[in-house]
């Protein structure tokens, strides 16, 4: 997991800055992720770490700066966009399954209603990645009726359906019972494993340890920190960052 | 009860012709309101802010009137600005005019019971607008809307006798005119309430109907 931040990056932040009203939540953020490279994105609640995950897809529209997935820039809107999207999955803190669709719909309502896919080939996708995640046996269930460690892997199953270049997770396992963390970071790990890129925006420590290639420490706004996670973890360089470690390392 | 019997089938022209006219008015206005009320209800959800201005206004001006004063704009004022329009189509559009700005909330409330969450994932899943709203948010909020507006339009069908008031006969106007013929008013209000629980027991089905086919999984 080492040997992959030579290939030239599939995300790129260059100068991003967003404001919402009077705050200032991302300051002049320069990032760059590489193929196959996990990022994991840390720091307090209020740091700016879920709008910068929310803006490499658009779903959050930054003031300045440019976004580059791929060699393109972000585009503004449109259908454009919409095709972009497609190419980056995203995961939610609220897994935002569609509740009045099973579970096997939700994963292939994408591919057949945005990538015009074979309804037959979708579904046979569908039930291989819901067996992926180990949920197949959920398939004809609707959201509703599943746990939320079981919807939070069907919802990783439907991003993955899109054959996605990236995955965005926003605090995946934020909202989960604390038993059912394990089986969502298990599926996470092994995607990293299988060399998805991911960036990751986590408390889990954990993960942050054993998954990822690096580990951004966001405060305010600011890209405070971006080390290796053995480094990070062991000696912190700012301030702030000694701060955050402390308080939940400590616990 | 020979007597009860002979109220209606004496009066028979007059019951029939009057909720002939609240059965079309009923039928026109709900049309009306229903594809105004879509329209402003789109308008209040829009990301557009002049728009949602716009909805805002009109359901607060509109829905805060006494339904009486509505028809009295459109029957005594409309024309004093030279323009002629009959008793009966002024009718129609007071009571879409009102009864739009009922609707359009209902479809706001509707729309808004969908959580932004499933309308953010469809859209990180690269779906266009047109299809967020017809794949993801219509289809559950037309499940939450179906008593609300039904109630909308059982008071709106009842609503049509305050054009009794305004020149056109319908059913609200029958009293009058049995008074004038000497009929029993007991018998004679009873057989218009009869007429209304007929006309509204379709609009019970319907709801009842709706609802077992878009019965939600939540």
């Amino acid at each position: 997991m080492d040997d992959v931040t030579t290939a030239e990056p599939l995300i790129v932040l260059d100068g991003v800055n967003k404001h919402f009203g009077p705050l200032h939540v991302l300051q002049d953020v320069s990032l760059s992720v590489g193929r196959g490279e996990v990022v994991v994105v840390i720091g307090p609640s209020g740091s700016g770490k879920s709008t910068l995950c929310r803006a490499i897809n658009r779903l959050e529209p930054i003031s300045s700066g440019t976004i580059t997935f791929d060699g393109t820039p972000l585009p503004a809107e449109g259908k454009a966009l919409a095709r972009l999207r497609s190419e980056v999955g995203m995961v939610f803190q609220s897994f935002n399954l569609f509740a009045h669709k099973t579970i096997l719909e939700n994963v292939t309502l994408g591919p057949v209603k945005v990538r015009k896919e074979k309804p037959a080939a979708a579904r046979e996708r569908g039930l291989a990645l819901l067996d992926r995640v180990g949920i197949a046996n959920q398939a004809d269930k609707y959201p509703a009726q599943l746990s939320g460690g079981q919807q939070q892997r069907a919802a990783i199953a439907r991003a993955l359906a899109m054959q996605p270049k990236a995955m965005l997770f926003d605090e995946p396992t934020s909202a989960l019972d604390p038993e059912m963390v394990g089986e969502v970071l298990e599926v996470m790990t092994s995607l990293a494993r299988d060399g998805m890129t991911m960036v990751v925006v986590t408390h889990e420590m954990g993960f942050a340890r054993h998954a990822a290639n690096r580990v951004i420490f966001m405060a305010d706004g600011q890209l405070v920190e971006d080390a290796p996670p053995a480094e990070f973890f062991a000696n912190p360089r700012s301030e702030r960052a000694k701060d955050f470690l402390s308080k939940i390392l400590t616990h | 009860m020979g007597e009860f019997l002979r109220v209606l089938t004496d009066n028979w022209t007059l019951y029939r012709e009057g909720f002939t006219n609240t059965v079309q008015l009923f039928l026109i206005a709900a049309v009306g309101s229903l594809v105004l009320g879509t329209l402003l209800g789109a308008m209040r959800v829009s990301p557009v802010p002049a728009l949602r201005a716009f909805g805002a206004t009109y359901v607060n001006i509109v829905r805060n009137t006494p339904l009486t004063l509505v028809f009295a704009f459109l029957v005594f004022a409309v024309p004093k600005l030279d323009v002629n329009i009959d008793y009966f189509p002024s009718a129609c559009i007071a009571l879409t005019v009102y009864t739009a700005a009922f609707v359009c909330e209902v479809i706001r409330s509707g729309v808004n019971t969908v959580g932004t969450g499933q309308a953010e994932a469809a859209r990180a899943l690269g779906m266009s607008f047109a299809q967020v709203l017809t794949l993801i948010v219509l289809p559950q909020a037309l499940r939450a809307m179906v008593p609300p507006m039904m109630s909308v339009f059982i008071a709106m069908l009842k609503n049509t006798t305050i054009a009794a008031g305004f020149s056109v006969l319908e059913a609200g106007a029958i009293p009058a005119y049995m008074a004038e013929r000497g009929e029993p008013q007991f018998a004679v209000l009873l057989w218009i309430t009869i007429g209304f629980l007929i006309l509204i027991l379709p609009l019970v089905a319907l709801q009842r109907f709706l609802e077992r086919k878009w019965r939600v999984a939540r």
